[in-house]
């Protein structure tokens, strides 16, 4: 789902909620054929403005650690290396996380969500200083996610390219449109 | 519990790549403590008799520097967040974190504590008391620390905050840490004051994770 909006009709607000950082006034949040033993976000990858990448590891060790810390029994041991491989960052393993470009760390921070199964994505402006070509990256991994039966939520200006997506507007005032 | 141990060893590899932390925590300590004696005079017995005091002192003072850390780099960079969204429960990321602020900050500085002893005449009998002290205590000063470090991380230089939410926490541990190294060079065992600096320590480590992931939900939202 394509969640669109002006700035500030709160979309970031709306996918703080689902991750759970923020609690709805009002109204509760579900997750309908989820595993009830634990929270919606336990089950979610949220990606922020923030990439969440430690500039003194290699990309190598910034990606083992977050596939260490959300490892679950499925996730296998090369599942790092094969994010890195997806976006195009192999070569660059044994680089200090620091000396990539913004878009390179923005793809690190993307790398993620592909470490481990989750059955939701909450993707808050993803593609920020990313190039066509790693947008189509992107949008690959999220098109393979929701074809296997993935919730993907993202909140973008730009077309994604997605399949299967539809839109959510917020208006001025962040009520669904 | 392997995210647990993940965590902790990405913290101290982190730590140490870094150096600055530590190295500011125990450059300080040493500054500290080598200025007493210019500031207070040649005299070895007056120099003896506080030696304990002033090193706890300084231990404080220079794990305080280092405790903004704890959080603050992971909140910066939106690593925080995503721990939040981990299957660990917050509590646990932030033991987690005091642990690994006490291996890298608070055992390093108990363990330069009796190298510097030797600049103020401490008393030859107390040096294993003071490292056994300070080895105990120092689990206070990360665990409660991560508590005012949590409280503090939305605080734009924030550094003189934490000192004031934290310090008073501090005074049972130095209390207890002086006493215990003094009770030793005396005629009573230090047995007491060494299991009531135990006790605190325990007491922190289980109440400093609880409160520091309460604070740290209301910063992430």
């Amino acid at each position: 789902m394509i969640l669109a909006g002006a700035n500030g009709s709160g979309k970031t607000t709306l996918l703080r909620a689902l991750a759970g950082f923020l609690l709805p006034l009002e109204g509760t949040i579900r997750f309908d054929g989820g595993d009830p033993e634990k929270s919606l976000a336990e089950q979610a990858h949220a990606v922020g403005h923030a990439n969440a990448v430690k500039s003194n590891l290699t990309v190598r060790e910034n990606v083992t650690f977050w596939a260490d810390y959300f490892g679950d029994a499925k996730s296998s041991p090369d599942c790092g290396a094969r994010a890195l491989a997806h976006f195009g960052l192999s070569a660059l393993a044994d680089f200090p996380a620091g000396y990539l470009s913004a878009g390179q760390k923005r793809r690190l921070g993307l790398c993620r969500i592909l470490v481990c199964n989750r059955p939701i994505w909450l993707l808050d402006e993803p593609t920020v200083s990313l190039d066509a070509a790693s947008t189509k990256l992107l949008a690959a991994a999220v098109n393979t996610h929701t074809a296997s039966g993935g919730i993907a939520i993202a909140a973008t200006h730009l077309p994604l390219g997605l399949e299967r997506a539809r839109e959510l507007r917020l208006d001025a005032q962040g009520s669904a449109a | 519990m392997s995210a647990f141990w993940t965590l902790v060893a990405r913290d101290l590899r982190l730590a140490v790549r870094d150096g600055g932390a530590i190295g500011t925590a125990l450059g300080f300590f040493l500054v500290v403590v080598a200025l007493m004696p210019l500031g207070l005079g040649p005299d070895l017995n007056l120099l003896g008799r506080i030696a304990a005091g002033i090193l706890w002192i300084a231990l404080l003072l220079a794990a305080l520097l280092s405790l903004g850390r704890i959080f603050e780099t992971d909140y910066d960079d939106g690593t925080l967040e995503v721990l939040a969204t981990g299957s660990l429960p917050l509590e646990l990321v932030a033991a987690a974190k005091a642990l690994a602020h006490w291996l890298s900050t608070g055992i390093p500085l108990a363990l330069l504590a009796p190298v510097l002893g030797i600049l103020l005449n401490l008393d030859l009998k107390a040096y294993p008391v003071l490292i056994a002290t300070m080895l105990a205590g120092t689990p206070a000063v990360s665990f409660l620390g991560s508590i005012g470090a949590a409280l503090t991380l939305k605080a734009r230089r924030g550094g003189l905050l934490l000192a004031l939410v934290v310090l008073p926490f501090y005074i049972p541990t130095l209390i207890f840490g002086i006493s215990a190294v003094g009770a030793a060079a005396g005629p009573g065992g230090f047995g007491a004051s060494f299991l009531i600096l135990l006790a605190i320590s325990l007491a922190s480590l289980v109440l400093g994770p609880l409160a520091a992931a309460a604070a740290l939900r209301i910063q992430l939202q």
